[in-house]
């Protein structure tokens, strides 16, 4: 990821005495303009903070406190929300579904994608270039003229949950978890970023292990999969989180709570007209925890797979 | 040839498969819970959602969210992505700050502005604190609609900012060098450099924000049901609700491709009166 924009070391701005955006370069306002930028970007951070402070506190308030003014530190902190969220509401087992969902969505476009990336920069074809455009134009595609068909062909998948050689009879893959990792396992917006990413590496390994005699699978799994470890780690991250942050599609093809994912457990404390805010949000703390840890552990991944499919673009 | 064949496939058979079938599924009367097969109704329903007035307003519903939400975030994510393209104590701090609202489920923060929207919630409390009056948000017709678009605002703020910040930061210095030593002042950096350098991220910025905007389901969902009397229904949880809770999949899909329709053409008319203006 040449491009990668990395919030602490990435390409910065030009030292401060040189900037555009003083207005007095020689004059004494520097201060008093650095001053004004501090208190604007600490005060829209603390704003931008505020929801999720008030969830971290709402999942250790009492919940016979949470009707009231609620304190941005409890009083008396509980735990008892999070076993609420965990054990009454099956959390635990929607946690155990994003999971396997996940692992498997994440495999999937990790092979799949990255071949396909890895060969449509390193080994084009006729009409290769084409090809890729409208596999990459498919992201534009909004989600709701695909739900539908995608809805009845999963419930068609002849052989599975009762259906016939035909995929008549029964609710094929539906309210199962293969179901769910259907539409995700190769994300067309990783392709892109395969394809990006391998086009920067030089192609001298290649030719030099093509004259040695190497398969192009060789070349590819001993020589350019090793080194697109930045590669991999984008990809598993935008995978994991654009399943386990899916709400509609799980909505549409589970009914049962034992397929349920993590988004949609947290919706089913919607359902009884009265929320049970504090375990709600116990809930949402545990689910969002994951995706937190990971863009935590790998910013620069994250912000990339966001800026590389544009600025490169 | 074989390493793409199998993502060939897979985008064929879940990504454009289900277009086509989409659009045969859009001239039938579908049914899901009926086994017969459906009748091919030709443009029927095309016909009645365009004279049904709940699909028409959706539509608007759907216009004025994404007015509401994109001018405010781009604004502001513009202005956030200007204060942090300069290195100074914590500006990776900041910056990773502001983006960790865009990292989490859409699902899961509307559950926690669900709360701040409560009768008792902090919105309502922050405004007790001004002797002003607590207002019931999401069950009034006028601020229901503004309110799920407020908490969008707040949600892509940070990934607007960090695309901006990538284009800020790929616009040479020398220019601004060369334009100090002619003399300009900080106003004309902007406007003669700053902006027409932005453009093409801008651009691509506006349009991936009307294509994910013009989608609002989850948001819907979680905040109003659609609800009070429809003015938060946007087309896609008027699909939503017509295809899996009335089994009218035939209309629906044809609610699918018209909104379709108006996405394509919302963006490509962004794209092009943004781009348009380089030439004037």
């Amino acid at each position: 990821m040449t491009n990668t924009l990395s919030p602490p070391t990435g390409r910065e701005a030009p030292p401060a005495a040189t900037r555009p955006r003083r207005r007095r370069r020689r004059g004494g306002l520097d201060g008093h303009d650095r001053l004004t930028r501090a208190v604007l970007l600490l005060g829209t951070c603390l704003l931008v903070m505020v929801p999720f402070a008030w969830m971290i506190s709402l999942a250790f308030t009492p919940p016979e406190q949470a009707f009231g003014s609620v304190a941005l530190v409890p009083e008396d902190p509980t735990l008892e929300n999070f076993s609420t969220a965990l054990l009454d509401a099956d959390l635990l087992r929607a946690l155990a579904n994003s999971a396997i969902v996940a692992a498997v969505v994440v495999l999937g476009n990790c092979v799949i994608a990255i071949l396909a990336g890895y060969a449509f920069a390193m080994l084009p074809f006729r009409g290769s270039t084409a090809v890729f455009f409208s596999l990459v134009a498919t992201t534009a595609i909004p989600v709701s003229v695909t739900l539908i068909p995608l809805f009845l062909m999963t419930r068609g998948v002849p052989l599975a949950g009762g259906n016939d050689i035909l995929g008549q009879g029964g609710s094929g893959l539906l309210d199962t978890l293969a179901g769910l990792t259907l539409p995700h396992l190769v994300m067309p917006m990783n392709i892109f970023l395969a394809r990006q990413y391998f086009s920067g590496s030089s192609r001298d390994l290649a030719e030099a292990a093509r004259i040695d005699g190497a398969g192009e699978w060789r070349i590819f799994s001993r020589i350019y999969l090793p080194l697109a470890k930045p590669l991999v780690a984008v990809i598993a991250i935008f995978s994991f989180t654009g399943v386990w942050d899916d709400f509609l599609w799980p909505l549409v093809i589970t009914s049962s709570p034992e397929s349920q994912t993590v988004q949609l457990a947290l919706a089913r404390f919607l359902v009884d007209g009265n929320v049970q805010y504090g375990p709600l949000m116990a809930g949402v703390v545990l689910v969002t925890l994951p995706v937190i840890a990971v863009f935590l552990f790998n910013q620069r991944g994250f912000i990339s797979g966001l800026t590389d499919g544009s600025v490169k673009g | 040839m074989l390493f793409v064949l199998p993502a060939l496939l897979y985008v064929g058979i879940f990504h454009l498969v289900p277009v086509v079938y989409g659009l045969v599924l859009s001239f039938t009367d579908y049914d899901p819970l009926s086994r017969t097969s459906p009748d091919v109704v030709g443009f029927d329903n095309y016909v009645a959602i365009f004279s049904d007035a709940a699909f028409r307003d959706s539509l608007l519903v759907t216009g004025r969210y994404v007015l509401m939400v994109l001018p405010v975030t781009v604004a502001l994510a513009l202005g956030l992505a200007l204060l942090v393209n300069r290195p100074f104590p914590g500006v990776g701090l900041v910056r990773s700050a502001l983006y960790v609202p865009h990292i989490v489920a859409l699902t899961a923060v509307s559950m926690v502005w669900l709360w701040m929207y409560s009768s008792n919630g902090l919105i309502n409390e922050v405004l007790g604190w001004f002797q002003l009056p607590a207002q019931s948000w999401l069950y009034d017709e006028d601020t229901a609609l503004p309110a799920v678009a407020a908490m969008r605002v707040w949600k892509a703020l940070g990934s607007n900012m960090v695309l901006l910040l990538a284009g800020l930061q790929s616009i040479p210095k020398e220019l601004y060098e060369a334009a100090r030593v002619d003399g300009a002042r900080r106003w004309q950096l902007f406007r003669h450099i700053t902006l027409p350098g932005l453009r093409p991220i801008l651009v691509y910025v506006v349009a991936m924000d009307i294509i994910f905007l013009a989608q609002g389901f989850a948001e819907i969902f979680v905040l109003t049901g659609g609800g009070p009397l429809g003015s938060t229904t946007t087309t896609n949880y008027l699909i939503y609700t017509e295809a899996f809770q009335y089994n009218r999949m035939g209309s629906a899909s044809a609610m699918a491709f018209v909104l379709f329709a108006f996405i394509a053409g919302a963006s490509l008319l962004a794209v092009r009166g943004m781009l348009g203006r380089r030439q004037s």
